[in-house]
């Protein structure tokens, strides 16, 4: 957590020597505070000072990256308890787990479904974001065959589950290059698992049973032992347990510094519920609340969908919602002949709308105005998808040259604006549309000119 | 040394308004039971530093006429009694709802719109076929609204239904309707703290009681805005536990209709394969609509599935567990 300028002064050598650049030790550490000055430029400044400036400027949540073949999941660096605050900034990785005493084909196909899995929405690309390997056998060979198999099937970041460091030792082996996190260190294998961790450099589990202190005092042993990458497993399962201590480890680390809960949280919905269902609705509570890695027990694109797009809404910044370009959007090379809509820039509004236009399969212009990002109603009520805004929008992109006919679409959300925009556009002639995206293709196929 | 961790509580001075719908046959009405909801002094489910008196609750949306523009899988799951409201309640009422939502539709089948007699007529069915207590929500236009409205107010006297919606361009016929007769109201804003709060203070301007009124802040379902309602409902909680009277309303959230609207719930043509089972993803949107809201501060959400009924009640169930 920063320091104050005036928690700074306190470790300054008081002196106004003036020697930084600035007038007095305050002023310099009230540009300190503001970033605007490095501690450098001080030639008194003590040791002590130093450390006590560098560790306040750490991430109260440490930045904990785990990747394979380019493939990255990093998460941490949380600055706030509630995304409109600031933003959520590292999405959680959401993981399948699969375990190595499967039937080899069953396992397979898992890992083969579920890597090659992506789904579009709003233009991106959402996939699951790694695997979780269980050494449920207790075989070290076993265990290590699998993580191969998996590794010869997808180029994604894993978590390697064992209790037995020399397990996961044999994994590692079959790795190549990538950077797992090995799960976990508990109160009888973390001198091992903590040699392990650091030894090779990977981030460590580290697992509670369910009380903080315990916990913190497991962290702070596994620290000593030399491993700085640490992820949390509070070892509470429940829906109301992870809740409340997701939701106390990130205060710790927020509001009070906690540096020994200072590390992002990796869950396991599957192990507090009773049904796949269940275990979907736990997931969706650690995406909203505070978890780093979500490893899930079954893969099923019809949750998998939901829970990607609930990670996309939850972590995008409430500052900027995500827009479009403004202009004319084609669809299907429309002709002078063919159809004008017209929209807004909000870029959910854009593509609930481009999706229909191009289900219809009638070439269409698309007139994507500036609503600052606003979706249909809300833009309207604050004046940014009005008649003045569209008829701008006509003019600014020359929609005039582009078609032939005089006819705009505009959504059926805003009809009451039909006669204004009339004037606005004298010679045109304004249509009303469907109120909802997915009745477009119905109206296209009526459009006439 | 070991370490020791003090857990951080917040000390909130604020609590969320408590809120009864129904009246039993005592209190001058003919419920089975009623349904309180509000009263918490801390975030949801967060135990350890307040208390939770009464959990969120189900309701279950039914429609006066047969709902046309409904999902095939919501028709699937109801059958006949989608024709008639009063059986379509008890049915409800054995699904497990915590309340019933009628939803007049303003017109029926053949586009006849429906008359005050008419929509009096209804709600006074359902109350014969269920126990438990009722929201009635208009059609959405401002003048049938309160045509129709005014005359279930009447027809429900002694009943504390819930009356909606009251927008701020149209509150003040519903909300001398429900102090005429009892009932309470749903204050509806467009997804902003500050307009929220204003309508409560209009609404309590005309001398309603603010343990009648019923704030619903705007829905998004998952993927179509839900991180706009989330944030202004965490907002406007926080206010409510800070002190900030005219938040404190409890929140209800209409999930079932924002959900099922969507594209992924309404049809199965055409669709990407990634999207998976068509049934399987609809209840999942509604259930991860309904279980997010509820982190957020939801009491009451309205459902349509009943197999999403059963999924966001046991949740809820687990949620009020105290901590282990």
């Amino acid at each position: 957590m920063p320091l104050s300028g005036l928690e700074i002064y306190k470790l300054l050598p008081k002196t106004n020597c003036k020697e930084c650049g600035f007038p007095t030790c305050l002023a310099f550490a009230m540009k300190l505070a503001a970033k605007q000055a490095e501690l450098t430029a001080c030639p008194y400044v003590s040791e002590e000072a130093k450390a006590a400036l560098a560790a306040a400027a750490a991430p109260p949540i440490r930045l904990i990256a785990i990747s394979s073949d380019g493939r990255k999941i990093e998460v941490g660096n949380e600055t706030v308890m509630f995304r409109h605050e600031k933003t959520f900034y590292h999405e959680p990785g959401l993981l399948v787990r699969v375990k190595d005493t499967q039937p080899l084909e069953e396992f397979k196909d898992t890992v083969t479904k579920a890597a090659n899995y992506s789904v579009e929405r709003v233009g991106m690309e959402l996939t699951v974001s790694g695997f979780a390997v269980e050494n449920a056998s207790g075989d070290p060979a076993v265990f290590a065959e699998r993580v191969e198999t998996v590794k010869a099937i997808a180029n994604l970041p894993l978590v390697l589950i064992s209790k037995n460091p020399a397990a996961l030792e044999a994994a590692i082996a079959k790795l190549d290059g990538s950077v797992p996190l090995l799960y976990a260190a508990d109160e009888d294998n973390w001198q091992a698992m903590a040699e392990l961790a650091e030894k090779h450099g990977f981030p460590l589990a580290v697992r509670g049973e369910g009380d903080l202190a315990a916990l913190a005092n497991l962290v702070e042993q596994v620290k000593n032992a030399g491993v700085e990458d640490i992820v949390l497993d509070p070892g509470t399962r429940s829906p109301v347990d992870t809740l409340i201590s997701l939701t106390q480890i990130r205060r710790l680390a927020l509001k009070k510094n906690f540096r020994l809960l200072g590390y992002p949280v990796i869950t396991f919905p599957g192990e507090g519920a009773a049904s796949e269902a269940e275990e979907v609705a736990l997931a969706a509570q650690h995406i909203a609340k505070y978890a780093g890695f979500i490893v899930l027990d079954h893969f099923d694109p019809a949750t998998m969908y939901p829970l990607l797009t609930l990670r996309l809404n939850i972590y995008t910044d409430p500052q900027k919602p995500i827009q479009m370009e403004p202009g004319i959007y084609e669809f299907g090379d429309p002709t002078p002949e063919s159809p004008l809509l017209t929209t807004t820039n909000f870029s959910l509004t854009y593509f609930s709308v481009a999706g229909e236009v191009e289900n219809a399969g009638v070439p269409a212009w698309l007139l994507v105005c500036d609503s600052e990002g606003m979706s249909v109603l809300t833009a309207w009520a604050a004046g940014n998808f009005d008649a003045e805004v569209i008829a701008k929008m006509v003019k600014q992109f020359n929609v005039a040259d582009k078609i032939s006919h005089r006819k705009i679409v505009i959504p059926g959300l805003v009809a009451v604006i039909s006669g204004e925009l009339e004037e606005e556009l004298p010679g045109w002639e304004v249509l009303v549309g469907p109120r909802e995206a997915v009745d477009i293709p119905a109206y296209l196929k009526l459009w006439q000119n | 040394m070991p370490v020791t961790v003090e857990i951080p509580k917040e000390n909130w001075t604020g609590s969320v308004r408590e809120v009864t719908l129904g009246a039993t046959a005592e209190q001058g009405g003919t419920r089975a039971r009623t349904v309180t909801v509000g009263g918490e002094t801390t975030l949801p489910f967060l135990h350890f530093e307040g208390e939770i008196p009464n959990p969120p609750v189900v309701a279950i949306e039914i429609q006066d006429y047969y709902p046309e523009d409904w999902s095939p899988l919501l028709k699937e799951a109801w059958g006949d009694v989608l024709n008639d409201p009063a059986a379509w309640a008890e049915k409800a009422e054995a699904y497990g709802a915590d309340l019933i939502m009628l939803r007049l539709r303003g017109a029926d089948s053949e586009g006849k719109k429906t008359t005050p007699e008419e929509a009096a007529a209804t709600v006074k069915n359902v109350l014969a076929a269920t126990g438990l207590p009722l929201i009635v929500r208009g059609p959405g236009q401002a003048e049938l609204d309160n045509e129709l409205l005014v005359a279930v107010a009447e027809a429900a006297k002694g009943e504390r239904i819930a009356l909606g919606l009251c927008e701020d361009k149209n509150y003040r016929t519903i909300v001398a309707a429900a102090l005429a007769h009892d009932q309470l109201v749903i204050s509806s804003t467009p997804m902003d703290v500050n307009l929220s709060k204003q309508l409560t203070i209009l609404i309590s301007d005309m001398n309603f009681p603010l343990d009648r009124i019923l704030m619903d802040p705007t829905t998004g379902a998952l993927g179509y805005g839900i991180e706009y309602g989330y944030s202004v409902m965490e907002r406007l909680r926080i206010a409510a536990l800070t002190g900030d009277t005219m938040t404190q309303q409890p929140m209800i959230c209409f999930v079932g209709e924002e959900s099922w609207r969507q594209k992924e719930s309404k049809v199965n043509e055409g669709v990407p394969e990634a999207w998976g089972d068509w049934t399987k993803r609809s209840i999942t949107w509604e259930a991860l609509t309904a279980t997010t809201l509820l982190h957020a501060g939801a009491d009451i959400v309205t459902i349509r599935h009943p197999e999403t009924v059963e999924i966001v009640k046991g949740f809820i169930e687990k949620l009020m567990m105290k901590e282990s």
